[in-house]
């Protein structure tokens, strides 16, 4: 069952189109990466899903129905511009936001003090978020996001601006929203931490979607059957079954990335490796999301 | 609705536990209340009893130089030496010489004082002496002073307004005040309040909280909200410093022992007064000296206090609450729409213009135009419209304004102010997700039309 399915969006502005014909699915319960560079229309989607602006054309369904204002208090939604009052207490500030989510006031209180609780910060409570540091006001945002508990919870590049320590910890976090069954749309333009959280992404460029799935079908579909084997002795391949596509050599060990051609299997390409060399290392190459990422890229720019 | 409400709460709340507004709204009816009582404290404090000794050589003034509450003569017998070492040893203000003189050439009076002796009280001393010498020379002529009073005129015109409603009394200076007083107040609130507004939403939007706000409720319902608790901001600070001003007036004026403050109409009295064409330089003396002038006086503060219960106070506030509550929403909507258009304060120049010369036109033609003549075209027509309307009209209405024309030009604000609404609330959507553009006014006309 997909949380949220986004059937041909397109959305132009006055002089450029931020996205066009845009349809996939979301599964529930899954951390989804929603990828491309930037000014892909990554945020224009989001936009769109939040309800901040419409679509000119394309429907949206949320857990099966048309969007509409009422899912809002639903969704948790942290921008890539992060933001918040100034002036204001922290605890005044985490109150009002829930509390426009359609939270109660003590639903609310109590809920907050359980995260600053988790998070160890109750003594910031009185503080204004001017006197916070950065990443401690990012720490105060991500609970205003989550606070509602809502099933949806869109997060725009959630690590910039955040030490590897707290970085951590929202990871943690959303690792654990995630098992408690929310659904995490995870936007980003880098590729490290895609590979560690996601479960499903979608690849958008130049307003297009290019690719989506999940994370394992892609990266299957995008392996070459290629494998890098590094041994001992002197490697020549005759073979017509195997292309080298890249061999070093260095005091007699041997490294070499061999492309399967004719239906061959690993274990064929081994048997014929075992006559001739001593192998030590035999390993399939997996492309990585961000070369996949990447490749489609560029592909894709050049088509356009 | 819920949503509305809190972001109305959240905006009041903040705005008025600011330690800047606590402290303007302490301050301002202290500093009223000073600027108030301190001219009456001052006068009071110079208001001691002064003695004058008077060596009366001539005998022309003998018994008739009558003491004062705060002036007393005391008559002295001898020669001028003798007389000026007896008032070398008092602390008396000063000593009168009057040598041997006639009544046709008074010449010759001079004062000694140890100190110097102020024009007041020269001036005073004049004025007394010129009168008994005038009294004197009417007598010797067989004339009687009070007989002359009798005959002098003092015209004081009462216009009546001869309407469809009958008679009605009409002072035009009265109304005038009660008029421009409401404008002013107009006026003030939406340049101090409207500024606020856009400051306002310049802050959400440099901060960046607006797109997490309009991920929760409607871009509309944010502006609108805001719009409204700055509006309920300016209603407390308003009401606060009303009460306040008088809490501070009465208190100080209690502690220090003074008069309560001018009133407005007891300062329109003495303006009247004067505007009789009475001689400035011997009014103080004469108003206070004369009991005829008092009456005068008194009768005048009696006109204003009839003028103004004439007036009908119940529209004039009526109205006063609607232009009021209209120009603000109409001008407050287009601060907003500013804030959002722009990405700091510098940029707001350009478009404050067009927002700031209707309310100083209007402001400027008020006094120069519509004041005359209340009734005329250039009035009409700046009362119906609407960015001119909250101030104009509020000039007119205490002059008397037809029920078709008033109703008419509050259809019109209505309608006025849900247009900038509209269009506020269309820039505004688009502006606050803009950072980095610059934005002109062909940019803003296409946002009117964008489909968000």
């Amino acid at each position: 069952m997909s949380i949220l399915k986004i059937d041909g969006v397109t959305k132009t502005y006055a002089n450029h189109t931020a996205l066009d014909n845009v349809s996939f699915e979301i599964p529930e319960g899954c951390i989804f990466g929603l990828l491309g560079p930037n000014g892909a229309g990554k945020t224009s989607l989001i936009r769109i899903i939040t309800q901040i602006t419409g679509a000119d054309s394309g429907k949206i369904y949320f857990k099966g129905e048309r969007l509409k204002p009422d899912h809002i208090k639903d969704m948790g939604y942290l921008p890539e511009e992060r933001g918040l009052y100034k002036k204001m207490k922290v605890g005044e500030q985490l109150l009002y936001l829930a509390q426009l989510k359609g939270l109660s006031k003590q639903e609310a209180t109590s809920r907050i003090k359980t995260w600053v609780d988790r998070f160890e910060i109750r003594e910031w409570l009185g503080k204004h978020i001017e006197d916070l540091s950065k990443g401690m006001q990012q720490k105060v945002q991500f609970i205003a996001t989550v606070l509602h508990e809502p099933s949806l919870i869109i997060l725009d590049e959630p690590f910039s601006g955040f030490d590897p320590i707290n970085a951590n910890l929202i990871k943690d976090e959303i690792l654990r929203l995630r098992e408690r069954g929310a659904t995490i749309i995870f936007s980003t333009h880098r590729m490290e931490s895609v590979e560690e959280l996601c479960d499903n992404i979608a690849l958008i460029n130049h307003a297009q979607k290019v690719l989506d799935g999940p994370v394992k079908e892609i990266k299957d579909a995008y392996k070459t059957d290629t494998y890098q084997v590094i041994g001992n002795g002197q490697l020549m391949v005759t073979s017509p079954d195997f292309e080298v596509l890249e061999q070093h050599s260095n005091h007699g060990i041997f490294r070499a990335n061999i492309r399967l051609l004719n239906n061959t299997s690993p274990n064929d390409l081994l048997r014929y490796l075992i006559q001739r060399v001593e192998v030590h290392s035999f390993v399939e190459l997996v492309p990585s999301i961000n070369e996949i990422f990447i490749r489609k890229v560029k592909e894709t720019t050049q088509h356009a | 609705m819920h949503k509305i409400w809190l972001i109305i709460k959240r905006e009041y709340l903040t705005r008025v536990r600011k330690k800047s507004f606590i402290i303007m709204t302490l301050l301002t009816p202290l500093l009223l209340a000073a600027f108030m009582i301190l001219p009456g404290l001052l006068i009071s404090m110079s208001d001691e009893t002064e003695t004058v000794m008077v060596l009366d050589e001539s005998g022309l003034f003998e018994g008739k130089l009558e003491n004062k509450k705060d002036l007393k003569f005391v008559p002295l017998a001898g020669t001028l030496e003798d007389a000026k070492t007896i008032y070398q040893e008092t602390d008396n203000t000063a000593l009168l010489y009057i040598p041997e003189m006639t009544l046709d050439n008074p010449q010759g009076f001079t004062v000694y004082g140890k100190k110097n002796i102020s024009i007041q009280t020269q001036v005073r001393l004049e004025n007394i002496l010129e009168g008994e010498i005038e009294n004197q020379r009417y007598l010797a002529s067989g004339l009687d002073r009070e007989m002359l009073k009798k005959i002098k005129a003092n015209v004081n015109l009462t216009a009546i307004n001869l309407s469809d409603q009958g008679e009605k009394d009409n002072n035009a200076i009265i109304t005038s005040v009660a008029g421009v007083a409401g404008a002013v107040i107009i006026y003030f609130f939406i340049f101090l309040y409207g500024v606020q507004i856009m400051r306002g939403v310049i802050e959400e939007k440099t901060s960046r909280i607006v797109e997490v706000v309009i991920s929760s409720v409607k871009p509309f319902q944010l502006m609108m909200g805001k719009i409204m608790g700055i509006a309920a901001v300016g209603l407390t600070q308003f009401l606060l410093w009303i009460i306040l001003s008088f809490i501070a007036v009465t208190g100080v004026s209690a502690a220090f022992g003074v008069d309560a403050a001018p009133s407005p109409a007891a300062q329109y009295a003495a303006g009247q007064v004067a505007a009789q064409g009475e001689d400035l330089e011997t009014e103080d003396a004469a108003a206070v000296d004369n009991p005829q002038e008092q009456d005068e006086f008194a009768s005048t503060l009696n006109d204003v206090k009839q003028s103004f219960s004439n007036l009908p106070i119940a529209l004039i506030f009526g109205c006063f609450i609607f232009y009021f509550l209209g120009g603000y929403l109409l001008y407050g909507s287009l601060f907003g729409a500013i804030g959002a258009a722009v990405d700091n304060e510098t940029d707001t120049q350009q478009f404050m213009m067009p927002i700031t010369i209707p309310l100083v036109i209007s402001f400027i033609m008020s006094y120069s135009i519509v004041l005359k003549n209340p009734d005329g075209p250039v009035a009409f027509w700046m009362s119906m419209i609407p960015i001119t309307s909250p101030i104009v009209m509020m000039v007119r209405v205490p002059f008397g304004v037809p029920a078709w024309e008033l109703l008419l030009s509050m259809g019109l604000l209505v309608a006025g102010f849900i247009f900038t609404t509209w269009i506020a609330s269309r820039i505004y959507r688009v502006g606050i997700l803009m950072y980095g553009k610059k934005i002109n006014y062909k940019e803003l006309s296409k946002w009117l039309f964008y489909r968000v």
